[in-house]
């Protein structure tokens, strides 16, 4: 099944060089000198041939990053961008780039303001309060040295968020500013008697993660409601992102860097096919993705493999911090994630251009004009835009493009894309939700709740419509 | 007879997890009638070290595809892989690059 989405991708755009490439590694005649400067030993591999010695890798490594920011011209001189930083290799590498530009001289020089943030997702793979703690407080160490401002935030936050700030919001350009503002103003006003409010932490410059008792059970009920590893897998990653541009929007950052690596970003174009994403491939896997209007996320690190940035954070000491997460330890074939990763790593084994061919086919894929979205009708879970009201979705099994159209009456919150409905219909065929199910599922439960149940069926549509049946 | 070869291992990017959450490991492999290579320090690691999963550190006779390995701080595609003899006080460092690790 694999190989025939890999038969229908548009490889044959690619260019006749890749051929060469493509072919299969043969006994490796590995040059132990250093392609580039010709003297020093090399101590990487990067591709077939490709030796680099440990000064000019460091940098090729450096270059890349500036390159990559300068080629695109998006990130404007003095403006606010936010790093989600997981503790992961590559966006702690990515943190490290941008600290290294900084520290540039003149001409060279980053001249971006940024700041960092953590999404502590404890709570939804099942860690204790302690080993949060710590994590978080090894994580705070890490970015207290660079001097940046970060925030820390509980993915429970997301149970909090008003509905409003998870629509896509129109660029500034298309709506007044204000009412975006608003939204976010009555969400400040609203939580700020908590005493784990977003604004109190942040003051403190963010502080370790202080939930609400209620609100894990909360998270952990929401995600054991889904049944697949895949669909939680899907769900975790919506919720962090509602999260991430949410924090950039109340914190006034208008780019959002992501981490993803090549390697990553391969995974997850050749995965969003099989989730049934396949049509926001360009948004999800571009070097920007401009879905949520006023914040933009851009992934600096698109052009490097997971291997270049594990070598890079060890021979530089990179500090990283790695974190559980759902599908630790878990096998294989747990989930269409973890089975599309070991495909693309085995075949890169094999075939040590596969990942770069992957991912470079992203830009062939045709991104919908933008000017066509007016009003942007959007998936009320993912933020996925649609065209003109329109999903248009290519099922793996039946190799034709559905045409699904929301009813023309419905509000924009009642609308899904074809993937939020399958992670959806997971969750409905493991728990029924209809009223009663709903009381089943939150037995006891509090006003605070009730309240926040609410919210969760905002947040997630499934749990609106269930309820409603 | 080879004599004992002491080297210094280390688990990183996740494959510590595979190994109790221990990322170093000093180790002194016994004197063999064959000099050690790394080929036979993956058994060796397997039979010694490894807590479990052991599919999710090798396939095959090699490590599992994602694991990166690096002798002495130089990638492993330079020094033989897996036929790379080991030399006392030798540094083996393997990193996952795998999302799960
Ligand atoms: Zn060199
Ligand atoms: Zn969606």
């Amino acid at each position: 099944r694999y190989l025939s989405l890999l038969a229908g991708f548009p490889m044959c755009q690619v260019d006749e060089d890749y051929h060469d490439e493509l072919e299969r590694a043969g006994a490796p005649s590995v040059s132990k000198q250093c392609v580039k400067c010709k003297e020093a030993t090399a101590a990487v591999v990067i591709r077939v041939g490709d030796t680099f010695c440990r000064g000019c890798f460091k940098e090729y490594f450096i270059h890349k990053f500036r390159a990559m920011l300068g080629k695109n011209r998006i990130i404007f001189p003095g403006e606010k961008v936010l790093l989600a930083v997981s503790g992961g290799p590559s966006s702690c590498s990515m943190l490290s780039q941008v600290q290294e530009g900084l520290s540039q001289n003149a001409h060279k020089k980053l001249r971006f303001s940024p700041g960092i943030v953590f999404i502590d997702e404890g709570g939804a793979v099942g860690q204790s309060a302690e080993e949060r703690r710590r994590t978080a407080a090894e994580l705070e160490a890490v970015f207290k040295a660079t001097g940046f401002p970060f925030h820390i935030v509980p993915l429970e936050k997301v149970l909090d968020l008003p509905s409003k700030v998870l629509m896509a919001a129109p660029s500034p350009s298309e709506q007044p500013a204000g009412a975006y503002k608003t939204a976010v103003g009555h969400f400040l006003q609203s939580s700020s008697s908590s005493s784990s409010c977003v604004t109190q932490q942040e003051e403190k410059e963010s502080s370790l993660p202080d939930v609400q008792e209620s609100s894990t059970p909360l998270l952990q009920r929401l995600m054991a409601s889904v049944e697949t590893l895949t669909a939680r897998e899907d769900l975790l990653s919506t919720l962090r992102q509602h999260l991430l541009v949410h924090t950039a929007r109340s914190e006034g950052y208008s780019k959002l860097m992501l981490g993803d690596s090549c390697t990553r970003l391969a995974v997850k174009l050749l995965s969003s096919i099989s989730l049934g994403r396949g049509a926001q491939l360009a948004q999800d896997t571009g070097f920007s993705d401009s879905r949520f209007g006023d914040v933009t996320l851009v992934r600096p690190m698109r052009d490097y493999s997971a291997k270049e940035i594990a070598f890079y954070n060890r021979l530089f000491s990179v500090p990283s911090v790695s974190i559980p997460s759902l599908d630790t330890k878990a096998p294989e074939k747990a989930s269409i994630q973890r089975l599309t990763e070991s495909f693309v790593i085995k075949l890169q084994a094999d075939f040590p251009s596969t990942v770069s061919t992957i991912y470079r086919s992203v830009p062939n894929l045709p991104e919908l004009n933008r000017t066509f979205y007016n009003p942007r009708p959007c998936c009320s879970v993912c933020a996925y835009t649609s065209f003109n009201g329109v999903f248009w979705v290519r099922t793996c099994d039946e190799q034709a493009a559905v045409r699904y159209r929301a009813p023309e009456t419905a509000d924009v919150r009642t609308l899904l894309c074809y993937s939020c409905q399958l992670t959806i219909k997971d969750m409905v065929s493991q728990s029924p939700c209809t009223a009663a199910g709903s009381a089943l599922l939150f037995p006891k439960s509090t006003q605070e709740e009730k309240r926040k149940h609410v919210l969760v069926q905002v947040c997630c549509p499934l749990f609106r419509e269930l309820v409603e049946k | 007879m080879a004599a004992p070869v002491a080297i210094h291992l280390e688990f990183g990017g996740g494959a510590e997890l595979l190994f109790n959450g221990v990322k170093e490991h000093h180790v002194t492999l016994p004197s063999q009638s064959e000099p050690w290579d790394v080929k036979q320090l993956l058994v060796w690691i397997q039979r010694n070290l490894l807590k479990e999963r052991p599919e999710l550190f090798v396939q095959g006779d090699s490590v599992r595809p994602g694991i990166l390995v690096l002798i002495n701080d130089a990638d492993w595609e330079l020094m033989g892989e897996l036929d790379y003899r080991l030399q006392d006080q030798d540094n083996i460092v393997f990193i996952s690059t795998l999302h799960g690790g």
